[in-house]
Parts: C-alpha cells; sequence; structure tokens
C-alpha cells in the first residue's frame, strides 16, 4: 500500500552476514578513498569493484530503483551546474585544450571538461553502492548498534534508528489521514489543480503531526520506564558479533583506501592526466 | 501477617500546568502478593495514580506533591525513576506503541541492555521470560506480525524480565476484543502465581477484569478514594453505579429483576453465583416482561452484491460479500482484527476500488463513483479523532469541508451552524478544538462529516477505550441522529454497544460474511463469537443458570428494558 523505499531487503549473501559496524566502516572508507581521489583508474577500480559487492549482496536494482534514480537525477543535476558555473575547469586542471565545438562566449565543449566531469559521476557511482547496501543489508534492529560501535553516543544511535524505523509507521498514517479527508471531499489526487492540491495536503500534515507528538510522547514513556538512558554504556541484543569475515573485510578496506592514495599521490597530483 | 507493599499517606499531588490537585488526600495500602484492580471513570485520576507508582510522576509529569508515598519502605520522592522501574513494572496501555525493539527477543531484551547486560547472558534470559508467556516459538517474529493477545504477552515478558515486585496494567484490555480480554486477564493470573508479584490493575472493564480472581477493587473518582472493598462487596453496593462505572450485565440483571444483591451471593463471577434463592424472581420478572416485535422497513438505502476485494491478488481480504441496509437502520459490523471490517467501509466510501460485484445506493449503482461523490451519500467517521482534525476552531474544521466544495458562505454558516446544534455544539461554535475532551472532539469529527449531509454514516470503533460516561454520551448522540433518520454502520468489538443500540450486527471471519442476524442471535451463538473473538454474553449464561426457558428472549428481555429505563434516565436528567 505505501511506497516502501530503502528498506531493509532480507537475503542470504556473504553481505549480509557481515556485522551492520564492518558494512558502515567500509562505507566510510570507500568514501574517504572516493572522495580523496580524482585518479580515474582508481576510480574505475573503486566502480568495478563496487558492482561486484553489489552483485554478491544479491539485491536487485529494482529493489533500491526509487532512491537510485533520485540520486542519479541528482547527479544529473550537478554535472549542469559544474558545467554552468566552471566550463574551463578541465582545461584549467589538465593544462591542456581540446575543443570539440564552442557554444558561446566561454563555454565549449572540451574534452578535458568531458573527463573531468566524468571523474565526478565515477566518484559517485563507486559510493553509491556501498552507501545503498550498509542501509538494505543491515537490519534495522542492529542500525543503532552499528552506529554505536564506530563511536556514536548511543543515544543518538537510538534516536536515528528510531526514527528511520518510524517512517513506516508515519507513511501508514499519512495514508489513514489522508483517507478520512479524502472521504470529506478534500482532494489530493492528480486531479485536483497544484495549489488548491498542496493546499489540500496541508490539511493532512497538522493532524499527522500531533498524532506523531503522541506517539513520541508513548515511546519515550515506555523507554523511561525500561530505564534507557540510565547507564553510560549499554549492550545490543541484536548486534552481530565480528567475525573472521569481518575482521578481513576491515583490513582489505584499510588496504584499498591505502593503495588507492598510494595510486593517486605517488606523482604528486590527485589527477591522472592523459592528455600529457 | 500481611506485610505492606505500597504505602500512600494523605498523598496529594497536581500537576504544574493545572490549578486543582488531580490525587487529593489518598490513603491507601496495598499488600505483598495482592491484586488489586483500581476503577474509575476518564478524568478520575487513575491513571495519574498509575503514574505515581512508576515515578512518571514526579519524574516526566512534574507536579508538587504533599503527603507520602513509600514503596517497599522507601520513599518514592528520594528515588529516581530508574530505581523505582526495578520495583514496578508498567505495561502501557497503548499496545503498538510501546513496543521499541523490531522483533519480540529484542524488545524483551530492552531493559537487559539499557542495564548493559552481557549478549549471551542477554539471549538466555530472554528464551526463559518468553518461555513464562508462551511465546519462546516467536522471539524472532517481527512485532508486526503478532495479534492483539501475543502482543500483550511480549509487553508481559518485557516487564517481568526485570524480576520487579509490582507489575503494573494501565488499561490492558483497553484495545483487546472481548475473547483476548479474557486471555489476557487469564495470563496475568498466571504470571501473578509464577512469580510472585503484587498484581495492580487499572481498567474501567469491569466485567472482563473479573473473569480471573482479584482481592480488591478500589474505585476512584474525581480524584478521590471512593471506596475500597472486595469485588463481592462492591457489586453488592450502589457505588459503580454512582460514579458512573458499567456493572457486569448479570448484576444489572438481577438488580432490574428487584433482586437485591448481597455479597454472601457472590456476584463477584457467574460462576460462584449462588441463584436458587432468587432463580423464580428472575423468572418472574421475564414473564411479565412481553418482549416488544421490532417494525421492520422495507427500504433498501444501502445494497452490496456479491463484492471481492483483495489488496493484492492472490489473498482476497473481501469475499463474495452481499448484505442490504434499510434506511434509518443501526447496524453493527463485527469481526476479529484482519477479517476486513476497515476494507469494507473503505469500500463502501469508495476509498478503495471493488475487484468485482455491485454497490447500489437507494437503488443507484454507485459503484464507479468516487470518493468525492460519494462523500455527500456515504460518511466515514475515523476511530482516532486527531486523524481527522485539521483546524484550530470548531466552526471552521466542521466548515472545512463544505469550503472545499466552493459552497457559497451564506450558506455554509446556515449548514454548519444546523449542524452545530444537531451536535450539541453550537455553543462552543468558537472554540478552539483542543479545549475538548475526547469525546466532544469525536463529536467535532462527526458534525464535520454531517455537514455534508450523508444519510449513511460509517463509524469506526466509535466507543473503543472509552468510560462509559462518554461511552453514554457519544451512543446517545448516535442514537438521536439515527432517530432522525441517518442510517447508521458501527464497526465494532463492543458487545455491549451491540446489544444496546445496535438491533441487528453483521460478523465477518476472514473476509466473508458468517453471520446477518440479530445482536442477540449473535451474542448467544457459540460458533460465531467463536470465529469473531466475542464472548457469549453473560446474560444469556445467567439465563441458563436460573434455568429460563427461553434464555435468548430473555436477552432480549433485558435489552428493551435497559433501554426503556435509559430513556427514563434521559427525560429526567
Amino acid at each position: 500500500m505505501a511506497n516502501e523505499f530503502l528498506n531493509y531487503v532480507e537475503r542470504k549473501s556473504p553481505v549480509h552476514s557481515l556485522s551492520g559496524a564492518t558494512k558502515l566502516i567500509i562505507f566510510i572508507l570507500y568514501s574517504t578513498a572516493a572522495m580523496l581521489t580524482y585518479d580515474t583508474r582508481v576510480l574505475i577500480g573503486l566502480f568495478i569493484l563496487s558492482i561486484v559487492i553489489f552483485a554478491i549482496s544479491k539485491i536487485r536494482i529494482r529493489e533500491v530503483g526509487f532512491v537510485l534514480a533520485f540520486i542519479l537525477a541528482f547527479l544529473l543535476l550537478n554535472n549542469i551546474a559544474i558545467y554552468i558555473f566552471s566550463p574551463q575547469e578541465g582545461v584549467k586542471i589538465y593544462g591542456t585544450s581540446h575543443v570539440l565545438f564552442e557554444i558561446a562566449g566561454r563555454y565549449n565543449v572540451t574534452l578535458e571538461q568531458l573527463f573531468y566531469q566524468f571523474n565526478i559521476t565515477l566518484k559517485y557511482f563507486s559510493v553509491i553502492p556501498a552507501a545503498l547496501l550498509f542501509i538494505v543489508t543491515t537490519h534495522p534492529s542492529e542500525f543503532a548498534a552499528s552506529l554505536n560501535k564506530i563511536g556514536v553516543n548511543y543515544k543518538i544511535a537510538y534516536s536515528v534508528s528510531l526514527a528511520l524505523r518510524y517512517i513506516p509507521d508515519i507513511q501508514r498514517e499519512f495514508w489513514t489521514i489522508a483517507a478520512a479527508q479524502q472521504a470529506r471531499g478534500i482532494d489530493i489526487s492528480r486531479k485536483e489543480k497544484l495549489g488548491k492540491r498542496l493546499k489540500n495536503v496541508a490539511s493532512i500534515i497538522l493532524p499527522l503531526i500531533f498524532s506523531t507528538l503522541e506517539r513520541i510522547e508513548v515511546i519515550s514513556n515506555a523507554m523511561e520506564l525500561r530505564r534507557f538512558g540510565k547507564k553510560k554504556k549499554r549492550t545490543w541484543y541484536s548486534e552481530k558479533p565480528f567475525k573472521k569475515a569481518d575482521y578481513i573485510v576491515i583490513i582489505v578496506g584499510f588496504l584499498i583506501l591505502i593503495a588507492s592514495l598510494v595510486i593517486t599521490f605517488h606523482d604528486g597530483d590527485r589527477f591522472y592526466n592523459p592528455f600529457l | 501477617m500481611k506485610k505492606p507493599i505500597i504505602q500512600f499517606e494523605n498523598f496529594t499531588f497536581k500537576y504544574k500546568t493545572q490549578k486543582e490537585p488531580t490525587l487529593h488526600d489518598i490513603n491507601l495500602t496495598i499488600y505483598e502478593g495482592e491484586k488489586v484492580v483500581i476503577v474509575g471513570p476518564s478524568g478520575s485520576g487513575k491513571s495519574t495514580l498509575a503514574h505515581c507508582l512508576n515515578g512518571l510522576v514526579p519524574f516526566s509529569y512534574k507536579g508538587d506533591i504533599s503527603g507520602s508515598l513509600t514503596i517497599k519502605g522507601k520513599e518514592t520522592k528520594e528515588l529516581d525513576i530508574f530505581t523505582l522501574s526495578k520495583m514496578v513494572g508498567t505495561v502501557l496501555q497503548d499496545p503498538d506503541g510501546q513496543f521499541i525493539g523490531l522483533s519480540v527477543g529484542e524488545d524483551i531484551a530492552f531493559a537487559l541492555e539499557n542495564e548493559a547486560v552481557p549478549q549471551d547472558k542477554m539471549k538466555r534470559e530472554v528464551v526463559e521470560v518468553a518461555k513464562l508467556v508462551d511465546m519462546e516459538e516467536k522471539i524472532r517474529s517481527s512485532i508486526h506480525e503478532l495479534s492483539g493477545g501475543q502482543k500483550q504477552r511480549v509487553s508481559i515478558a518485557g516487564v517481568i524480565i526485570d524480576e520487579v515486585d509490582i507489575l503494573l496494567f494501565d488499561e490492558p484490555l483497553a484495545n483487546l476484543d472481548p475473547a483476548t480480554g479474557v486471555q489476557a486477564m487469564a495470563l496475568i493470573d498466571q504470571v501473578q502465581k509464577e512469580t510472585n508479584t503484587t498484581i495492580i490493575i487499572i481498567e474501567h472493564r469491569l466485567e472482563d477484569v473479573l473473569s480471573q480472581e482479584v482481592d480488591r477493587i478500589i474505585v476512584i473518582d474525581e480524584g478521590r478514594i471512593v471506596s475500597d472493598l472486595d469485588p463481592n462487596e462492591l457489586l453488592a453496593s450502589n457505588v459503580l453505579e454512582t460514579c458512573h462505572l458499567r456493572e457486569p450485565l448479570y448484576v444489572k440483571a438481577l438488580k432490574y429483576a428487584g433482586i437485591e444483591v448481597t455479597p454472601d451471593m457472590l456476584p463477584a463471577s457467574l460462576a460462584t453465583l449462588k441463584i436458587d434463592a432468587v432463580k423464580s424472581k428472575l423468572s418472574d420478572w421475564h414473564d411479565a416482561r412481553s418482549h416488544s416485535a421490532h417494525e421492520e422497513n422495507e427500504e433498501p438505502i444501502l445494497e452490496l452484491e456479491h463484492i471481492h476485494f483483495g489488496y493484492d491478488a492472490d489473498t482476497p481480504t473481501i469475499h463474495d460479500i452481499s448484505f442490504k441496509i434499510n434506511k434509518g437502520e443501526m447496524v453493527s459490523i463485527v469481526g476479529k482484527n484482519g477479517a476486513g471490517k476497515s476494507t469494507l467501509s473503505k469500500i463502501i466510501c469508495g476509498i478503495e476500488k471493488v475487484q468485482a460485484g455491485k454497490i447500489f445506493y437507494k437503488n443507484e449503482d454507485i459503484t464507479t463513483d468516487t470518493i468525492a461523490e460519494r462523500s455527500t451519500k456515504i460518511g466515514l467517521v475515523m476511530q482516532n479523532p486527531n486523524h481527522m482534525i485539521s483546524k484550530h476552531m470548531i466552526y471552521d474544521e466542521v466548515a472545512l469541508g463544505l469550503i472545499v466544495r466552493g459552497l457559497p458562505e451564506n450558506e455554509i454558516k446556515e449548514r454548519v451552524d444546523a449542524t452545530l446544534k444537531v451536535c450539541g455544539l453550537y455553543p462552543f461554535r468558537n472554540w478552539p478544538i483542543s479545549a475538548l475532551s475526547f469525546g466532544q472532539k469525536k463529536r467535532v469529527t462527526i458534525a464535520s462529516i454531517l455537514a455534508l449531509e450523508p444519510e449513511v454514516l460509517i463509524l469506526d470503533e466509535p466507543t473503543a477505550g472509552q468510560d462509559l460516561r462518554h461511552y453514554t454520551e457519544i451512543m446517545e448522540f448516535l442514537n438521536e441522529l439515527n432517530r432522525q433518520g441517518v442510517t447508521i454502520l458501527l464497526i465494532t468489538h463492543d458487545m455491549h454497544l451491540m446489544l444496546e443500540y445496535t438491533p441487528r450486527a453483521i460478523a465477518l471471519a476472514d473476509g466473508k460474511i458468517i453471520a446477518d442476524d440479530s445482536s442477540v442471535n449473535i451474542l448467544t451463538n457459540p460458533e460465531v463469537v467463536e470465529k469473531t473473538n466475542l464472548k457469549i454474553t453473560s446474560l444469556f449464561e445467567l439465563a441458563l443458570k436460573a434455568g429460563i426457558e427461553d434464555p435468548i428472549d430473555f436477552v432480549s428481555a433485558f435489552i428493551d428494558y435497559d433501554k426503556e429505563a435509559r430513556m427514563t434516565w434521559r427525560t429526567n436528567s
């Protein structure tokens, strides 16, 4: 009924069986590597590895389709913005200018600019699978435990995971309220004009806020009555203990980061330059 | 020698945000191992009393305390909520809201996690406790997959894992159907026997609570203790009536028959009730009542023909449902959770589209009409008024649906004023909705639907969790609307509501109609009752016990008599 996006997907795979903390650490290492490097060879390597891991996880593209589409749209927007604000960035970085065709003024299309933006896109592509995998292969129960394990305060970790886990509930409530309002003739479907539709959606938001506040009061009482926040530390029922595979994966992760940094910086430049 | 475990002495509490104290001068002692029930109407202070015991007062809800409250000899003011929660375990009212973990095991373990118990030890203890409440096979299940009764088991397990001395149940039956309610009481009883705890139950569904033995019943009204008696003495007294609390129906029947109920008759439960001496009086009363025949009115306003529906193709939620509702009827739709009641109401309103079948309104096919088109014919009122209210002022809320339709302003005013008058809300028209009680809010939501002038009204659980006063307020209002010609369908599992207000009931199970009959016949039919998670009404059992020849007719006679009694009560007040 409610379109759920970015939820845990139950499956039997080596990725699933890793501890959530491992996946989180790998995600962080991967992002660091992808963020620091502009070396195309490294980025392609990271990207291919990502795809392989994604295949191992047995997650299907369509299961993360909605979010993926959202990220790709954002990526396109980002690329357009880069070109508009800095059409000569590639030329500046790589020091040469192979013009393909002119548009107007300083706006021309160069191989260097295309290559530069291709690198940026690659960065996204190498990180996206890692980020998605952490979320869809880590059981929500383990989520807070993973954050806590890498040093996030457990109260904050718990709030984050509670918020995530209430998203489906709140979606459901939204549809209940929407149904109630529609039965009064308040239309939020496409049949209504946009302006009016937005106004009509507002009539759902207020009840939603109130019912959410009610929910928060109940849950915080329930947590307090069972002594949440009593101690500086807490243990986790659903935490997966580290196994050999986890240690190996983390070590490999660090090796990849180091290798990517070495390859990137050994010539003193973050960029791989095919134009020289 | 009984050892006191909880002692209130001249205890008074006032919420910070309120002028008057909510609890006045409470003196109460509860002894180790006792099972005590605290009853009282909404707003009587019974929940506040519970909050004082578990520490939410004063640690979460601030206020002024005078007098003393000691638990296990310790003054609670000097403790903190964490220490208190080690002695008093609380099972909250809302079965869904209180779950913190996602799976059964995780939720049971929550208290241990907070005590930083190592994981392997924690897992062992969770299994132990899950066994105690018969949930060990469900440890890995997600909370969402559980039934209402199983959820209750999990919340109890999550509390008793602490080995508390006192278990506090805050309206444990509020969201349960009658059959599950009985099981919940049996579970509480079993837990007490196995853990040797002191049990305090806050509840107003007294008849269901009394399905198991209790030691004492404390009645609270307006912040004071009104009575503190054992169940037999309480039921023999008239305390419940004066405090607007519902007496068990069989006790009411005895009183209607002019029988003086005494503690010696052991009225606390039908099983113990000694009835031999008064049998003849009861059947004399029955013989003297000639039950009136209900007039039949054959003017169908709503007809469903072979309706099929499923959220996905393989699992039909509604399977070949046909029924006819006549104009001016008031009908209950009953069934277990998931039997298809709510889906059916959504189909009738057009929120969900049927896969096969036809819907007629006044003999006109409305199967393909949109929600908006149907909303002038059929109105739907949700269970939780907070899900519907989206304006600050009563007038604006009731006018909302009309404004959206683009009616001229003077016509809107006319219709809203008229609706507010019908609903008895006209004097409050410029009040903010937040100032209203739950029952009044419900009225506002009903008014906001009535302003659209539908002739059929569907209400989802209109009285769930309400005490007798609010229940009566809501139901009498609906009854009045019904008399004015509005046809009313009620989705409910409140047996009192069925018996007292709706002559006819439609019972659903697994998306099919299993009975479409008088409420009396349904509540005396063991097969239907079992499939819908209801209970055989105690009136019927009383009649059997008294050896009355036609027990079903006895139930009808009681209902007619009760209706008349309510009428006189209304004209007098």
